[in-house]
């Protein structure tokens, strides 16, 4: 029988099929933080009910947690209390592996669990956080789910699911010179816009795609719920086995070997049929810069802010004139004419050592421009930042005038101190620009690593390649 | 969980595109380790003139006059038209929570994001996606007509207008089942332990480098 990657993963995970099709999936890794848990592990007891297999659970704290004076502790008695809950909760139920607040293990838990081998091939993952769909760049049925969902994961080990429809999306081509996996997610989601992928499970294949590392991989799988789509994932091939090898959660010895013959079989067979296909040109993307308040609402870095007039859909066109308000965006002004006021390189999409590289690498014996009032640097988890403090970069960052923080969530969602001001602009490379979502009233455009730290130093949106 | 069966509803018109989460329920309050509560601090920054953190006193807070369900003639509603993609975003429970600590029971909608549409159902919110025609309809009716009121039966799975037109929708047999009954998944669930624990042991011998 030939079938799809999402079709193996799904079928190797069913415990039970209802009569309409609802389907109980086996859960083998659940990733908990404190935003989505408390509620759950509180419903859990008292039902009365006890976790079902607590080492299938890696904790973390990252939504809440300051990115600065870890000394001082959380300040805000709100978000201590919450962290402080998930630390009962895990030290009371157990799991796999927990890395609280100050930890040097801390980290965004979609950071942490790939770089600690916690998610492997062929799993089914889960957190109570949309960018679940980050593993599926390990060939995993990645899922993001609702609080009751995680209560319901805690006590049964299982998920209540119904299969979604398949997308291939294939990017093929080159890359050009400064366009990242990031242009290449944003320039997808330009095209099929935020709800086209409602409903599907998106395998993104392609030459392009075979030519990216595991951590650019992520980046767009991370971005697949931005589409739309629960999860998204990637075929195992040998960047993916080689990421893996000597990981402290992977398999060692003769179950690697095991393991590993079993990985090889996650790719879609030869011939099997999508519901739907999507075809992509890498080589005619190019840096992306967001204008609005939605992922979709994308253009090149050479374009210019669109006006409403362009779209022919009275509510796409409301939603157009409502961002540009939002915004505080004239139609028709040049991309690169967009002045910013903050800079936030960090995030479960681009916080990893390789993000932190290519920023660093156009950073480097330059300075952040005057008219910004802040460029953070983010690292996504305590082994990141200790690799980019190994390489040098920190100091890289810090001599161009960037702060260089502790890991965490940070402005991408701003639930701690760090946050946008009523009005103002960031550069950011995080996956939402949302109203609200960086600070209520602040601005977000959604680039690359590499495009905020040219906006960094330009003090405006500019072009990467003129840079490198 | 809150059974349902039948609601005569007002309905209160949102009439935008891709509502998300953090719309309907900005993030500082996700800091409550709390279930309930919410409903105050629904689409707060839409709804107050200033800006809302957890513990004000939001009786005392400006409301924005602007903002449609701050108009009298939508005080009470239950049923909530939306416009496409609602609930995108972040999976955040705490948006069906504020929604129906608000006292909405059924949003009605010709699109709704995947995790926010089960995150409903596993609180007693009913969604319901409809034809863009039938809710273009329905805003157009909620607009002009004052104390404007829809009739929802899930059993039947219809939609009953006041002018009398009936509008079949579809759900999930399972779905449907629970949220008739007011059950509870987990404990649904619970009943399938032997299969679970077959199922795991299974894969135990077979992926052993899963459970160490
Ligand atoms: S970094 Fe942002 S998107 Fe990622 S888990 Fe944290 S808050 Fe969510």
């Amino acid at each position: 029988m030939i079938k799809t990657l999402y079709d193996k993963l799904w079928e190797s995970h069913v415990v039970h099929v209802e009569d309409d099709g609802t389907t109980l999936l086996y859960i083998d890794r659940h990733l908990v933080h404190e935003v989505t848990s408390p509620q759950a592990f509180e419903g859990l007891k008292l039902a009365g009910r006890k976790p079902w297999r607590v080492s299938s659970i890696v904790a973390t704290a990252d939504h809440n947690t300051p990115t600065k004076e870890w000394e001082k502790g959380i300040e805000d008695p709100i978000s201590r209390l919450q962290v402080e809950t998930l630390d009962a909760n895990i030290r009371e139920s157990g799991a796999l592996v927990y890395f609280p607040f100050r930890d040097k293990g801390q980290g965004i838990v979609h950071v942490v669990g790939p770089e600690i081998g916690a998610t492997l091939p062929g799993m089914t993952v889960v957190c109570g956080d949309s960018h679940t769909s980050t593993h599926g760049a390990f060939a995993c049925l990645a899922h993001g789910i609702g609080t009751s969902e995680v209560e319901h994961v805690l006590a049964t080990q299982c998920l209540l699911q119904k299969k979604s429809k398949s997308m291939l999306v294939r990017f093929d081509g080159a890359l050009g010179r400064g366009v990242t996996a990031k242009d290449m997610v944003l320039a997808f989601i330009g095209r099929i816009g935020t709800a086209g992928g409602t409903g599907y499970a998106i395998e993104f294949s392609g030459s392009a795609i075979r030519g990216l590392s595991m951590e650019s991989r992520m980046t767009i799988c991370n971005m697949a719920i931005e589409a739309g789509a629960r999860v998204g994932f990637v075929a195992v091939d040998e960047t993916t086995v080689a990421y893996l090898k000597g990981r402290p959660f992977a398999p060692k010895g003769a179950t690697w070997d095991r393991a590993e013959a079993y990985w090889r079989t996650l790719v879609s067979d030869q011939g099997a049929s999508f519901d739907s296909v999507v075809d992509i040109d890498v080589s005619r993307i190019e840096p992306q810069v967001t204008w609005g308040t939605s992922p979709e609402m994308v253009v090149s870095v050479t374009g210019t802010v669109p006006a409403p007039e362009d779209f022919s859909d009275p509510v796409r066109r409301e939603g157009v004139e409502r961002a540009l308000q939002y915004m505080g965006l004239t139609p028709r002004t040049p991309i690169n004419k967009i002045p910013i006021d903050k800079v936030f390189i960090g995030s479960c999409t681009n916080s990893r050592i390789e993000d932190l590289r290519e920023a660093a690498s156009i950073v480097k014996g330059r300075r952040v421009a005057p008219t910004v009032k802040l460029a953070l640097v983010v690292p996504g988890s305590g082994l990141v930042k200790r690799q980019a403090e190994a390489e040098g970069l920190d100091k890289v960052f810090v001599a161009a005038g960037f702060e260089w923080r502790e890991p965490g969530c940070s402005m991408c969602l701003a639930m701690n101190a760090d946050r946008l001001e009523p009005g103002e602009r960031c550069a950011s490379t995080s996956n939402r620009n949302f109203e609200g979502r960086q600070g209520v009233g602040g601005r977000t455009h959604l680039v690359s690593p590499a495009m905020a730290a040219t906006a960094a130093i330009a003090g405006h949106f500019a072009d990467v390649r003129d840079l490198i | 969980m809150q059974k349902f069966v039948q609601l005569d509803g007002l309905v209160a018109p949102l009439d935008r595109a891709n509502v998300d989460t953090d719309a309907i329920i900005p993030k500082q309050f996700l800091k409550s380790i709390k279930r309930s509560g919410f409903g105050p601090n629904a689409f707060d920054e839409w709804r107050y003139l200033d800006h809302g953190e957890p513990g004000m006193d939001n009786s005392k807070r400006a409301k924005n006059p602007d903002f449609v369900l701050n108009q009298p003639r939508y005080v009470g509603a239950s049923i909530l038209l939306v416009r496409e993609n609602f609930g995108c975003g972040s999976s955040r429970e705490h948006a069906p929570w504020a929604l129906e600590d608000m006292g909405f029971r059924v949003l009605l909608g010709p699109s709704f994001a995947d995790i926010f549409f089960t995150n409903c159902f596993k609180n007693g919110l009913l969604p319901i996606c409809l034809p863009v025609a039938e809710i273009d309809a329905l805003f157009a009716q909620a607009l002009a007509i004052p104390g404007y009121k829809l009739r929802i039966d899930l059993e039947a799975q219809t939609v009953t207008r006041a002018d009398g037109k009936v509008i079949h929708f579809d759900v999930d047999t399972f779905r449907k089942y629970c949220l008739l009954n007011g059950f509870d998944d987990i404990g649904l669930t619970l009943c399938r332990s032997e299969k679970i624990k077959e199922f795991e042991a299974r894969r135990r011998i077979d992926q052993p480098w899963l459970f160490s």
